[in-house]
């Protein structure tokens, strides 16, 4: 069980050891204590292994993850599993601005809040986040559920393509071309899938969200939506 | 980029370590702004005196320049000399002279703060060569701001560096660039206000200082700056008694804050509030934008 301590080892050296394993490693339990805010702590990993993370980290943790389980028992900082592709990375505390921006798979759990642009543009990825998040959440998102079991902040989907957003709390406000759209049955599956992978059974009734999406007034250019481009 | 750094501390027991605390947390910032660093420290305040930093060309002998400083305010002057500032504290009635004084030395004396508490201290360089430089870690107080400048709206220099004063006990420091600092600084100057730099920065804090100046608080100067000022911003600010804390309404800059029993700290990253004490115990938050957050002693 490797035990990184970064007061020790540099992070480039950390994230070059998680870089090496081979796909049926034996090293499939990580332990990285003081992390105390540094930089892009196991970015780029491609193995099925699991990262605990004691303490807060800074920028774009477990940014690029391929199928690791990354938990960072503290805050996250900006870009939090940006760009994820596979995986679980778990923030037990907060997760600051762009949280799993541009992620393409794997789950992203945030058990605080996510401040401003959680979301933004992504791409398949899905995101529960147990408390509020903040303004221009979900913008230009493509693909993939942002599920937010507290508010909302303005702005919510601006310019939202094909994702889907499922939010319990208030919205404060709606961004261009976001609407609220009634539940398929195939929506309520999606939404009980991501609150069943985030460890929520039945605490959360899927009748008390509501969900947001594109209303694709924007898809073509029109001359009526000039203001809004 | 940019690197802000500020703490307000609750618990009088922390107050001597208080520079040492902040050279700590200004150093962690690096990264974000290798060009310039200052600091503005608030210590003790002496009886009616008030307090001139100021900061000497290089060649300028001190020694040839006590006499002249005594001269210029008419009584006695208490000096104390770190690297190329000089703070000057003289009895409140002559502090005028001496200002009169000073405006005639351009390019010997170059004059950075007035304020009772506030001392500034910044050069051009790398945060842990400036701090050395000043000796910091030596300094105590109840509040105190940091800055490290990636220089972007005007050129690098000790006068475009951070904190920007203003006012008496009053300073800024800002990460981000203000887009219509002109037009706000031709209009101050309309009321009256001196600009020593081009700088956007010090732009805001001249707003901020001109809305004091007319009575309003300092949470509603900055509340007012959200409309007044455009651009991306993070602020923090210093006054006699207070802390406050800005962000813009898309909260384009970082900020993290902790709050304890014994200080409010901020750092443009984690990274600066890592190196404080007791930090597991603090709470830690994301300052949401166009929101002002403002604390002050009694």
């Amino acid at each position: 069980m490797p035990t990184h301590d970064l007061n020790v080892t540099a992070v480039r050296a950390l994230n070059e050891a998680l870089h090496r394993l081979p796909p049926d490693t034996n090293e499939t339990f990580w332990e990285i204590e003081n992390p105390q805010g540094k930089h892009a702590i196991g970015v780029g990993i491609d193995a099925p292994v699991d990262v605990e993370i004691n303490g807060h980290v800074g920028y774009y943790c477990g940014g690029m993850n391929k199928q690791a389980r990354l938990r960072i028992h503290g805050n996250a900082g900006t870009g939090v599993a940006e760009n994820m592709m596979s995986g679980l990375v778990h923030v037990m505390g907060d997760a600051s601005q762009s949280a799993g921006a541009t992620g393409c798979g794997g789950l992203l759990i945030i058990d605080g809040d996510a401040a401003a642009r959680c979301g933004i543009s992504m791409k398949g990825i899905d995101i529960l986040v147990k408390g509020s998040i903040g303004a221009m959440s979900a913008f230009m998102a493509q693909a993939g559920s942002l599920v937010v079991l507290g508010d909302a902040g303005d702005a919510l989907g601006d310019s939202i393509y094909e994702a889907s957003i499922f939010v319990r709390g208030d919205v404060k406000s709606l961004g261009t071309d976001c609407i609220e759209k009634p539940m398929t049955p195939e929506d309520r599956a999606r939404l009980a899938d991501v609150l069943r992978r985030g460890g929520l059974n039945g605490e959360a009734k899927i009748d008390d969200f509501r969900m947001y999406g594109s209303a694709r007034r924007l898809y073509h250019f029109h001359i009526d939506n000039i203001a809004s481009y | 980029m940019c690197g802000i750094v500020g703490l307000f501390l609750k618990n009088k027991g922390l107050e001597p370590a208080l520079g040492d605390m902040l050279s700590h947390m200004l150093v962690t910032m690096t990264a974000r702004g290798p060009d310039s660093a200052g600091v503005a420290i608030y210590g003790a305040a002496d009886d009616d005196k008030v307090k001139l930093t100021l900061r000497k060309a290089d060649g300028t002998s001190v020694d040839e320049l006590q006499n002249e400083f005594v001269g210029a305010a008419g009584s006695a002057v208490d000096i104390s000399i770190r690297s190329t500032h000089i703070v000057l504290s003289v009895a409140r009635p002559r502090a005028a002279s001496l200002m009169r004084w000073l405006s005639a030395q351009k390019g010997r004396l170059q004059l950075v703060s007035v304020g009772e508490t506030m001392e500034i201290y910044k050069e051009v360089g790398l945060p842990e060569q400036v701090v050395r430089k000043f000796g910091l870690s030596g300094m105590s107080g109840t509040h105190g701001i940091g800055h490290t400048r990636m220089a972007t709206e005007s050129a690098v220099t000790t006068n475009g560096a951070h904190p920007f004063s203003t006012g008496e006990d009053q300073c800024l420091v800002h990460n981000g660039s203000l887009s219509n600092h002109n037009a706000v600084r031709r209009s101050l100057q309309h009321e009256g206000m001196a600009f020593s730099t081009d700088n956007d920065s010090e732009v805001a804090a001249g707003y901020l200082t001109w809305r004091m100046s007319q009575g309003a608080s300092l949470r509603d100067s900055l509340s007012s700056s959200l409309s007044d000022l455009d651009g991306f911003f993070t602020f923090v600010v210093g006054t006699r008694n207070g802390f406050a804390v800005l962000r813009d309404p898309i909260a384009c800059k970082p900020a993290v804050m902790a709050e304890s029993d014994d200080y409010v700290a901020f750092g443009s990253e984690y990274r600066a509030l890592s190196v404080l004490p007791n930090i597991d115990r603090a709470r830690v938050f994301e300052p949401e934008p166009a929101t002002v957050y403002a604390w002050e002693h009694p």
